[in-house]
Order: C-alpha cells, then sequence, then structure tokens
C-alpha cells in the first residue's frame, strides 16, 4: 500500500515509512506565532527554559498581523513583546502591514515537503505548497520552538478528486463552501484534507491558498495539494524557484474517503450565519432581499493578488452601493504593490471602496471593520461565528471575492454571476 | 474523583464563544479575561462561576472548541471548571486541554442537564451522575494524551523530560 501526501512528507522527515494512526514526533522547518498568540507562547519557552530561547532562529517566524497598527496601549505591548523576542533570540520578525503570517510563509519561506506548525489555527494554508502545516496552541508552538520538533499522530486522509473546469462566477472559494457545506465542520476531524485530480490544473497557487486556509473550518488538521508545475511557477515569481520539488502522493495510496468534485457543476455559494456549514447557494439567499451595510475583501483566505483582481475586474467602472462600504485589504505588502502596479488600486478607489493595511483586517474582530448592531457584512473571511467581527448582535455571510465584489455594487446579496 | 454541577451549554460552542476578539486585550490579564468567559454564549456563567461558591463543569455539545487556536480559551475554563465534557471536540482545543492538564471527556451530554450533579472519575473512565443516579464512560483518552494528563500538562512533562518521549 502506498503512501499519502502526509504519510510520504512525515516518512521522508524520520527517515522511516509511516503510516496513518500512529503517534510520531517530526523535526519542523517553521514554526509561527502571530500577536495574539506571540506572547503566551514566550511565557511558556521563559517557564520552561528560564530565558527567552529558540532552537534555530531562522525557524521561527513572529508576524504582527491581527493588531497593527495598534488601536489600544495592551495590543501595542503585545507587539512589543514580538520585536523584543526578536531582538533577544534572532528569530524572523515581519512587523506590522508586511501582511499575513500565512501569506508571508507562502511567499518567503515554505516549500513542498516541510513541516509547518504555528499558533495560529490558518496555518494550513501553507498546504497550498505541498507542505505539511498545521495550527496549534501557544504551548504546543513553545515546545516546537524549543526542541525543534513536535508529537503529531499521523492523520488520516480524505481525498478530494477535482475534475471539469470552472464556470462563469464561480471560483476556489466557492470548493471549499461546498466541501464544508457536504462533509460538515467536523467531517475532516483529526484528518488531512488531500486535493487531487485532472481538476488541478485549473487552480492557481492562490486559488489552491483559499481551499488550504479553510481546513480548519471542516475541523480538519491540514489541506494539502501535490506540488506541481503551478507550485513551481509560484516558487519561482518569488524568487525561490530552487526550492521546488515535486511531490505527490503513490496511486495506491489508503484513504479513508474519496469524494468526487466536478467543478463544471459548482454554483456561487455564500456561508449563511452563524457557522461556516451553512452554505447555501448565492441565487437562493438572494431571494430574501438581505441588505449588506459592509463588505470586506481580504484575509487569509481571500486577500490574494488573484482574489484583488477579480474584485476588481468587477468594480471597475462601478459604484459601491452608498449604503454598502466597501473594505479591501491586501493580504500582504508585496500583493498591494502589485496590486498598485496593475492599477487595482485606482479601480477600487474610484469605485468608492477603502484600502486598507495588509494584515487580517477585520477578520479578528478586533479593530478595522467591527460592525453595529443588526448589520450585515459579506465577507471573504473564513468563519462567520456570532461575534467574529467584534459584535454579537451582527451578521456575517461568507462568500467569494467576485460575490462580495458584486453585494458591494448592488448594496444587497446577489448572485455574481449577474456582474463578471 | 471530580465534582460538581453541570453547566449546559449547546453544539458548536467556538473559541469565540468562549473568548470573544473584542477582549483580545485582555489576553495579559487573564484575571480580567475570564469575567468575559462565554460572555456570547451565556452571559450568566462568568457571573455565577466566579462568585465560587459552587463547583461547575462546563459541558457542551457536538465540536466544542471549534474554530481558533487561541490557547486562552482552554487556560480560561481551567481557571472555571475542573474538566470539560462534551460529545465531540474540534482538535486543536482538545489538544490544548491536555497541555494545560485540564481533562476534555467525549461523553454523550445529550443524557446530562443543565444542573446536575456530575462525578468524574478518570481512572475509570466514568461520569457519574447524582442527579439522576446513572453512568456514563467517556471515550478512552488517548495514549498520547494520557501521558502528559499524568505529569499535570506538557509543560510540566517537558520540563521533567527536555523530550518528547512517545
Amino acid at each position: 500500500m502506498g503512501l499519502t501526501l502526509c504519510e510520504r512528507i512525515l516518512s521522508d522527515k524520520l527517515n522511516r515509512e509511516v503510516k496513518a494512526g500512529e503517534i510520531v514526533v517530526s523535526p519542523v522547518d517553521m514554526t509561527i506565532v502571530q500577536d495574539g498568540t506571540g506572547p503566551l507562547t514566550f511565557d511558556v519557552i521563559k517557564e520552561i527554559m528560564g530565558k527567552e530561547y529558540v532552537f534555530d532562529p531562522k525557524k521561527a517566524l513572529l508576524v504582527i498581523d491581527h493588531t497593527g497598527p495598534s488601536p489600544r496601549v495592551e495590543l501595542s505591548n503585545f507587539q512589543l513583546a514580538l520585536r523584543n523576542f526578536s531582538k533577544n533570540t534572532g528569530a524572523l520578525l515581519r512587523d506590522v502591514g508586511e501582511g499575513i503570517s500565512h501569506i508571508l510563509l507562502a511567499e518567503d519561506y515554505v516549500k513542498p515537503g516541510d513541516v509547518v506548525v504555528g499558533a495560529d489555527s490558518h496555518t494550513s494554508t501553507s498546504g497550498g505548497l505541498g507542505a505539511f502545516a498545521t495550527g496549534m496552541g501557544s504551548t504546543d508552538i513553545a515546545i516546537a520552538m524549543i526542541l525543534g520538533k513536535i508529537w503529531f499522530r499521523v492523520p488520516e486522509t480524505l481525498k478530494f478528486n477535482l475534475k471539469g473546469k470552472f464556470q462563469k462566477g464561480v471560483y476556489s472559494k466557492d470548493i471549499i463552501l461546498h466541501i464544508i457545506g457536504t462533509i460538515g465542520e467536523e467531517g475532516g476531524n483529526y484528518k488531512a484534507m488531500e486535493y487531487g485530480g485532472e481538476g488541478l490544473k485549473e487552480l492557481s497557487m492562490d486559488a489552491r491558498f483559499t481551499v488550504t486556509s479553510m481546513a480548519q473550518e471542516a475541523g480538519a488538521k491540514l489541506g494539502i495539494f501535490p506540488s506541481d508545475e503551478n507550485t513551481k511557477k509560484h516558487l519561482e515569481e518569488n524568487g525561490r524557484g530552487k526550492d521546488w520539488k515535486p511531490l505527490k502522493a503513490d496511486d495506491d495510496a489508503n484513504y479513508e474517503k474519496v469524494y468526487e468534485i466536478n467543478l463544471d457543476e459548482l454554483e456561487p455559494l455564500i456561508s449563511i450565519p452563524h457557522n461556516p456549514g451553512n452554505v447555501k447557494k448565492v441565487k437562493e439567499v438572494e431571494k430574501e432581499n438581505i441588505k449588506v451595510n459592509q463588505v470586506f475583501i481580504g484575509t487569509c483566505t481571500n486577500g490574494r493578488l488573484e482574489d484583488l483582481r477579480i474584485a476588481a475586474k468587477i468594480l471597475k467602472g462601478n459604484r459601491v452601493h452608498k449604503d454598502t462600504r466597501t473594505l479591501i485589504y491586501p493580504a500582504s505588502r508585496k500583493i498591494y504593490h502589485q496590486a498598485l502596479k496593475e492599477g487595482l488600486i485606482d479601480t477600487f478607489i474610484e469605485a468608492g471602496a477603502v484600502v486598507g493595511i495588509p494584515g487580517c483586517g477585520a477578520c479578528p474582530g478586533i479593530h478595522q471593520g467591527i460592525l453595529g448592531d443588526n448589520e450585515v457584512c459579506v465577507a471573504t473571511q473564513n468563519r462567520n461565528f456570532k461575534g467574529r467581527l467584534g459584535n454579537p448582535n451582527s451578521y456575517i455571510y461568507l462568500s467569494s471575492p467576485a460575490t462580495a465584489a458584486s453585494c458591494a455594487i448592488a448594496g444587497k446579496i446577489v448572485d455574481p454571476r449577474e456582474y463578471v | 474523583m471530580i465534582r460538581g454541577k453541570a453547566w449546559k451549554f449547546g453544539d458548536d460552542i467556538s473559541t469565540d464563544l468562549i473568548t470573544a476578539g473584542r477582549y483580545y486585550h485582555l489576553r495579559s490579564n487573564m484575571n480580567e479575561l475570564v469575567k468575559h468567559i462565554f460572555e456570547d454564549a451565556d452571559i450568566n456563567f462568568a457571573k455565577e462561576v466566579l462568585k465560587r461558591e459552587q463547583v461547575y463543569i462546563v459541558v457542551g455539545g457536538r465540536n466544542f472548541g471549534k474554530g481558533s487556536s487561541r490557547e486562552h480559551a482552554a487556560r480560561l475554563i481551567k481557571m472555571v471548571s475542573p474538566a470539560v465534557l462534551a460529545k465531540s471536540f474540534a482538535r486543536i482545543f482538545y489538544r490544548n486541554c491536555f497541555n494545560l492538564g485540564l481533562p476534555a471527556l467525549i461523553v454523550d451530554t445529550d443524557k446530562i442537564e443543565h444542573g446536575d450533579e456530575l462525578e468524574i472519575d478518570l481512572a475509570k473512565g466514568r461520569v457519574r451522575n447524582l442527579t439522576k443516579n446513572y453512568e456514563l464512560n467517556f471515550s478512552p483518552i488517548p495514549e498520547s494524551l494520557q501521558k502528559i494528563l499524568q505529569e499535570g500538562g506538557i509543560i510540566e512533562y517537558i520540563k521533567k523530560y527536555r523530550d518528547i518521549k512517545f
């Protein structure tokens, strides 16, 4: 019996064949913390080691993405904790405005076959590059930062075979919403979600990261794509062509379950409040005539260049609805800069949108887009839990950037196929 | 033996519902943050539990602790409840609980009602409902997590062994 992608990566790390269900202690190639989870991680490191310490400073990345620029003194002090830890240990620091940790990992650090752990549940995003990447609590990350290794249960794998082509108005966000709607928010619990099939070539790297970013919303440990020509192109475009290697699962790998997804049949989808698993067709929700107070395009799920291009194409020559403030936060400085060169930012500004600072934006519910009472937001983020955008008396719908941009023009929830 | 009164929550209690993002700035001040625990799920919980007149055990439904990796959620529950019971747990939260030495037990909580007096026997793998007079078996705790729990959490484990030995 052959190996799944996860079994392959961990077997390579340990120089022996490992199988799903085993407990292994694996070396890690990168550990990450952000401004919300880093300070606690450092407290644990100090408790164990008696000082700030990291086993290899080049394998520890500290990113200020959730709270920057700081709206209040407590958060400024969280940020200081990251800067000081970096100064004291040599750990890598990416400061305010550089971007979201998961995006920076994809741009500058992660290679196919890497093992990545982060004190952030969307660490799974790096799985788009063919890495074993998963989120954990601050204490686990502290231990990984001290020892350079961490324990895992090798996950069973659900395989999703993609075929066909995207139809007009349908994007990779609709794939992952479809999956979460189908298998449920616990459908992937403790498992890996691996993608394959001839339809893979339809998914650019940006599109793949959208899919892997939301593994957690299906309960999964991680999402993972094979490393192919698209992966190679992404690494080359980021000046890291030498980091590429091909990586795929064995044809006779053992999967717990195999799902077939026909892209031809997918329609634009939307997740309605207050759980990501409440997935409906946008055309059905459109009938309810739901007014939208805020549109938010960005995050580790949908703040990449391709997402901004899709939104700009729809917004070009249009104005956002007067009652719908439209917030667009590029996910990294590099993406922002490229969007500027391509004229996307001009398009957004001319359409009446707000372009914000690269980072998590409104998504953690701290600042930059907290909703008022009974307000509705259509967001490209990954979670619509009650209170997620800072107010438990508000409503969040999750969609693709195309759906979100269409809603911004219409001022209500609409099917993007009328706008693309 | 752990004993306390069940405080029942429903399905899909996210870590956002346990500790909301709008209190992010209080993460460095857990004694303040705990005053807002479960605020968006049940506004009465913190007020009642923090009177410290009675031991309560947090009881959830399906997919308890889903969402964010914020370990603060598990740490806060540990400050007010000696264990957490649910029909199922989201995996990061589950692991966080054991890392902190907080038993997270998978049991059919549909049979437990708010206010029931519970007695938990970790060694025997049983929850006894003293109010209704019956016993429930909880799913076995995976061996790796048992080893962590035996040491009182992963921090104590690492202090003792300076390595992960399983």
